[in-house]
C-alpha cells in the first residue's frame, strides 16, 4: 500500500471539521433572524387584535377606569338583542352590496370600452384614475358641498332638467343613494383598472377562433370574456366588498350616520361608541362582529377563486 | 485559535457576553425615564409657600390645547402680557371643533402630560371630572398663596361658576354642596333670537315672541320671500343640536330631561308638545338640509341673508353682524318659547378652562388660568377682540364693552343679553352619559323631521328615546 492511499474505515463515523463557535451560532440563528421581520409584523398586527377581543369582553368605559371588569359576552348579547344593531348591520350590508354591485357593472363596462390600447384610450384611462387620487374624506366633503341645496352645483344642474329641491343626504329616502353615488365616484376606477388589467392579459387565441367562426360579440362576451375574466372579477369584488363593509369616511363626512339612524353603519357606530361615548367594550364588540363577517366572506371568495383556478387548469 | 494559524488567538466575544451586555443596556435605558421622573422635570408640589407672586414660576413653559375659536384668538393676541407678567412661556396647539374634543379625550384618557390646561365645555367635565382626568380647582381658589388677591371669583356670574361645578353624583344639581370646581368659565353664549331687520321691515313682519309665533313667521317667510327661509337652527346628528335653542325652548315649556331617580322624562306631555312645534317649525320654515346643519351653517345663512331668523347663540348673531352681506341688518331679541312663560329660560354653553390632572406644571398652569380669567384680560378680550359674552359682571357692565356691542353688535344685543342672563344656566341634568343621551336625542329629532310629525309619532319616537335612555343609564349602573 502507498503512503498516499487512504484507508477508509467504513465503520467509523464521518465527522465534520471543527467550526468556530461564532460561525455555529450564526448558522443556527440565521433562520430565526430571517423570519424576524415577518414575526414582528405578525405580532404588530395581532397585538391590537387580541387587545380588541379583551376589551370586547369587558365593561370598558374610558371615563370610568376603576370600573373596568370582565363581563363575558354581555356586550355581544346586548348588541344582538337590540333592534338598532340589526338595523345597523342591515345598513352596512345594503351599502356594501349596492356600492360593489354598481361599481362592478360600471367598472366592467369602462374596462371593456378601454381595453384596446389606443392613444385616446390611454389618455382616458389616466383621467379615469383621478378620483382614486383624491382622499375619500376630501371627496366626501367636496360632494357634500356640491349637494348643498342652497349653493350646491348638483341641484343647479338638476333644476336645469326640471328636478327641483332634490334633498340628497338630508332625507332618509335619498341619503343612501347619495352616499352610494359618492362611493361609486371614488372607487369605480379601482374596479375598472383591475378588470382592464385582466382583460388585457387574457389569451387571444380563443377570441381569434371566435372571430373566425363569426360568433356574435354578445356570445363572445358571455361565453369567453366573462369566464376567463372571473378570477379578476372575484379579486376586484373581494377587495371592494371588504372595503365597503368597513366604510367610515364617506358616511361620516356626508351625514354622520343620519338622518336619524338611516346611514348608521357598523364602523360609524363603533366610532361613536369609542370616541363620543368612550365605551371601548361595545365599540370593540361591534368591530369584532364586523371582522367575523369580513373574514367569512373573504374565506368563501378565496375558496371559490381557488376552485375556479384549479378548474381552469 | 483561528483556522489559518492555530497559534494566534483572535479576540472573540462570546454569545454570553453579547447577551449580558445587551441586557445591561436595556436595563439602563429603561431606568432613564424613571430617574427623570423622580429627580428631574418640573413637577410641582402642592405645598404652598410664600405669598403670591406672579413671577414665582418664571422660566416655566406651559402647554395648552385650544379649540379654534375667537376666545383662543383673543388669548393669543394678548399672550405677551402674560409672558411679561409671569416670565413664563406658552406653547399651544389649536384644533378645529370637529375634532377638538376627540383630541382632548385622547390626551386625557392616555394620561398624557403633553398639555397643562385646555379649553372645555361644562358637559365634558361631567365625564372628565369623575374619571379623575382634571383637577378640582377649589384647592387653588382657596389658597391665598397661589391666587392673586385681585382675581375676585365673585365677579364671575355665579350661574356660570355653578354650571362648571358638580359633585359627581348623577342627577345631583350643578353647584350643589360638595361640588368640585372642574373648570373656570372663560366666555359663554346664551340663546336668543337673531333676525334680519331688513327682511322684517320689507315684509312688515312682527318679531315672534314665542314658539308658535316663530313657527308662523318662519313658515310665512319660507313661502313668500324668494331665496330666503324662515329660521336657522342646528340639526346635525350630534349632541350639539340639542343644547342651544332646542333645549332652551324645551325648558321654557316646563320639560326636563330627567325626573327623580334619574328616570328619563324626554317624553313628558310638555316635551311632546314642544318637540312637535319644533319639528313643525323646521319642516315648514327651516333650512332644506336641516339634518346636516351645524352652528357654522346657521350663522353663515343669517349673515348671507338666506335665513330671516336664527334661534341659536347670541354671539353667533354678534359675529355675523359685521363683515357679512347683511352687516348692519342683524338684530337680537330675547326669546321665551313658551307662550305662558314670562321670561326667557336660556340654556348656556360655557367655554371654560380646565387643568389636566397629569400636568407636571399644575401650579404654573393655575397662574395661567387666573390670568386668562382675570378682569384685565377679559376686558381686553371683550373690548379689543371678540371674547363675548363676558363671564365677569364688571366687564359686562363696563361702558367700553357696552359701547362696543352697541356700535358693532346686532341691534338690541345688550338689552337682549341683560334680559336673558338672569335665568341663563345649564338646564341639563348632569350625568356621565350626557353625550350618548344627547346624540340619540338628535337622531330622534331627525327621525321626526323625516316623518309625518303627528303628535302620535312624536309621542312614539320620544317614548322610544326615553326607554333607550333608561336602559343605558341602568346598564351603566347610574340609575
Amino acid at each position: 500500500m502507498s503512503s498516499t492511499q487512504t484507508v477508509v474505515n467504513k465503520s467509523a463515523p464521518v465527522t465534520e471539521p471543527e467550526q468556530p463557535e461564532q460561525r455555529k451560532w450564526t448558522r443556527s440563528a440565521l433562520p430565526y433572524l430571517l423570519v424576524l421581520p415577518a414575526l414582528l409584523l405578525t405580532i404588530w398586527i395581532l397585538y391590537p387584535f387580541v387587545q380588541a377581543i379583551v376589551y370586547s369582553v369587558q365593561n370598558y368605559v374610558l371615563s370610568n377606569p376603576f370600573g373596568i371588569h370582565f363581563v363575558g359576552l354581555k356586550n355581544y348579547w346586548n348588541l344582538v338583542s337590540d333592534a338598532d344593531f340589526w338595523h345597523t348591520l342591515w345598513v352596512t350590508i345594503l351599502y356594501t352590496v349596492l356600492s360593489t354591485g354598481v361599481e362592478l357593472l360600471l367598472g366592467l363596462a369602462l374596462a371593456y370600452l378601454l381595453q384596446k390600447q389606443t392613444r385616446v384610450n390611454n389618455v382616458l384611462t389616466t383621467l379615469m384614475m383621478l378620483p382614486l387620487m383624491v382622499a375619500p374624506i376630501l371627496a366626501s366633503l367636496m360632494w357634500k358641498l356640491m349637494t348643498n341645496p342652497s349653493f350646491g352645483l348638483a341641484n343647479y344642474v338638476l333644476s336645469a332638467v326640471g328636478l327641483h329641491n332634490f334633498p340628497w343626504g338630508s332625507s332618509p329616502s335619498t341619503a343612501l343613494f347619495t352616499v352610494v353615488m359618492v362611493d361609486v365616484w371614488i372607487y369605480t376606477p379601482f374596479m375598472a383598472i383591475l378588470l382592464l388589467a385582466g382583460l388585457r392579459s387574457l389569451p387571444q387565441a380563443p377570441f381569434e377562433a371566435a372571430q373566425i367562426d363569426n360568433v356574435s360579440p354578445w356570445f363572445t362576451f358571455q361565453r369567453l370574456t366573462l369566464p376567463l375574466l372571473m378570477p379578476y372579477i372575484t379579486t376586484a369584488v373581494l377587495f371592494r366588498l371588504l372595503q365597503a363593509l368597513q366604510t367610515f369616511d364617506i358616511i361620516f363626512a356626508m351625514t354622520g350616520g343620519g338622518p336619524g339612524n338611516t346611514l348608521l353603519n357598523v364602523n360609524v357606530q363603533a366610532y361613536n361608541q369609542a370616541f363620543i361615548f368612550l365605551n371601548l367594550g361595545v365599540s370593540s364588540a361591534l368591530l369584532l362582529i364586523l371582522w367575523i363577517i369580513s373574514y367569512t366572506i373573504s374565506q368563501r371568495m378565496v375558496s371559490y377563486w381557488s376552485k375556479g383556478k384549479i378548474a381552469a387548469q | 485559535m483561528n483556522d489559518t494559524n492555530p497559534n494566534v488567538s483572535e479576540p472573540t466575544i462570546s454569545r454570553r457576553t453579547v447577551l449580558k451586555t445587551a441586557a445591561a443596556g436595556v436595563a439602563t435605558a429603561s431606568l432613564g425615564p424613571l430617574v427623570a421622573a423622580c429627580g428631574g422635570g418640573s413637577s410641582q408640589t402642592t405645598t404652598s409657600s410664600g405669598p403670591f407672586s406672579w413671577q414665582k414660576y418664571k422660566g416655566t413653559t406651559l402647554s395648552l390645547l385650544l379649540n379654534k375659536h375667537p376666545y383662543a384668538d383673543a388669548m393669543i393676541a394678548d399672550i405677551n402680557s402674560f409672558k411679561q407678567l409671569t416670565g413664563m412661556n406658552i406653547k399651544y396647539d389649536i384644533y378645529p371643533e370637529d375634532v377638538y374634543f376627540e383630541k382632548v379625550t385622547a390626551a386625557l384618557s392616555s394620561r398624557s402630560s403633553s398639555y397643562d390646561a385646555f379649553m372645555t365645555g361644562a358637559y365634558q367635565t361631567w365625564v372628565y371630572g369623575p374619571a379623575g382626568w382634571i383637577v378640582d380647582l377649589k384647592d387653588y381658589m382657596n389658597d391665598a398663596n397661589k391666587t392673586d388677591p385681585s382675581w375676585n371669583v365673585k365677579d364671575i356670574f355665579s350661574g356660570l361658576m355653578s354650571s362648571d361645578s358638580w359633585n359627581g353624583s348623577p342627577g345631583q344639581a350643578l353647584g350643589s354642596n360638595g361640588a368640585h370646581q372642574w373648570a373656570l368659565p372663560w366666555g359663554f353664549e346664551q340663546y336668543a333670537l337673531s333676525y334680519n331687520k331688513r327682511i322684517f321691515d320689507q315684509h312688515k313682519l312682527s318679531v315672534p315672541k314665542n314658539l308658535p309665533e316663530l313657527v308662523d313667521v318662519a313658515t310665512y317667510v319660507t313661502k313668500n320671500v324668494p331665496g330666503v327661509y324662515g329660521v336657522a337652527v342646528r340639526g346635525s346628528r350630534s349632541w350639539a343640536t340639542i343644547h342651544p335653542g332646542y333645549l332652551s325652548a324645551f325648558t321654557s315649556y316646563g320639560a326636563k330631561d330627567f325626573g327623580s331617580g334619574l328616570k328619563s322624562t324626554v317624553n313628558s306631555t310638555e316635551a311632546v308638545e314642544m318637540t312637535n312645534q319644533w319639528v313643525k317649525m323646521v319642516k315648514q320654515g327651516g333650512p332644506q338640509n336641516w339634518t346636516q346643519y351645524t352652528w357654522y351653517d346657521c350663522g353663515s345663512d343669517l349673515g348671507a341673508g338666506k335665513a330671516a331668523m336664527m334661534y341659536d347663540a347670541d354671539i353667533l348673531g354678534y359675529f355675523n353682524a359685521q363683515g357679512t352681506k347683511e352687516a348692519g341688518n342683524i338684530a337680537s331679541t330675547p326669546f321665551t318659547a313658551n307662550p305662558n312663560a314670562t321670561s326667557p329660560a336660556s340654556n348656556v354653553w360655557i367655554w371654560s378652562l380646565a387643568m389636566s390632572n397629569f400636568s407636571n406644571n399644575k401650579d404654573a398652569a393655575w397662574y395661567f388660568m387666573q390670568w386668562a380669567t382675570s378682569q384685565k384680560h377679559l376686558q381686553y378680550g371683550a373690548v379689543q377682540q371678540s371674547q363675548v359674552d363676558p363671564v365677569r359682571q364688571s366687564v359686562a357692565s363696563s361702558s367700553e364693552f357696552q359701547n362696543k356691542v352697541n356700535t358693532k353688535g346686532p341691534a338690541n344685543f345688550l338689552s337682549t343679553f341683560q334680559a336673558t342672563q338672569p335665568n341663563a344656566r345649564i338646564y341639563f341634568t348632569p350625568q356621565p352619559l350626557f353625550f350618548q343621551v344627547a346624540t340619540n336625542w338628535s337622531a330622534s329629532l331627525q327621525t321626526l323631521y323625516s316623518g309625518s310629525n303627528s303628535m302620535g309619532q312624536t309621542q312614539d319616537v320620544l317614548g322610544k328615546l326615553a326607554s333607550d335612555i333608561d336602559s343605558q343609564t341602568s346598564n351603566a349602573g347610574i340609575r
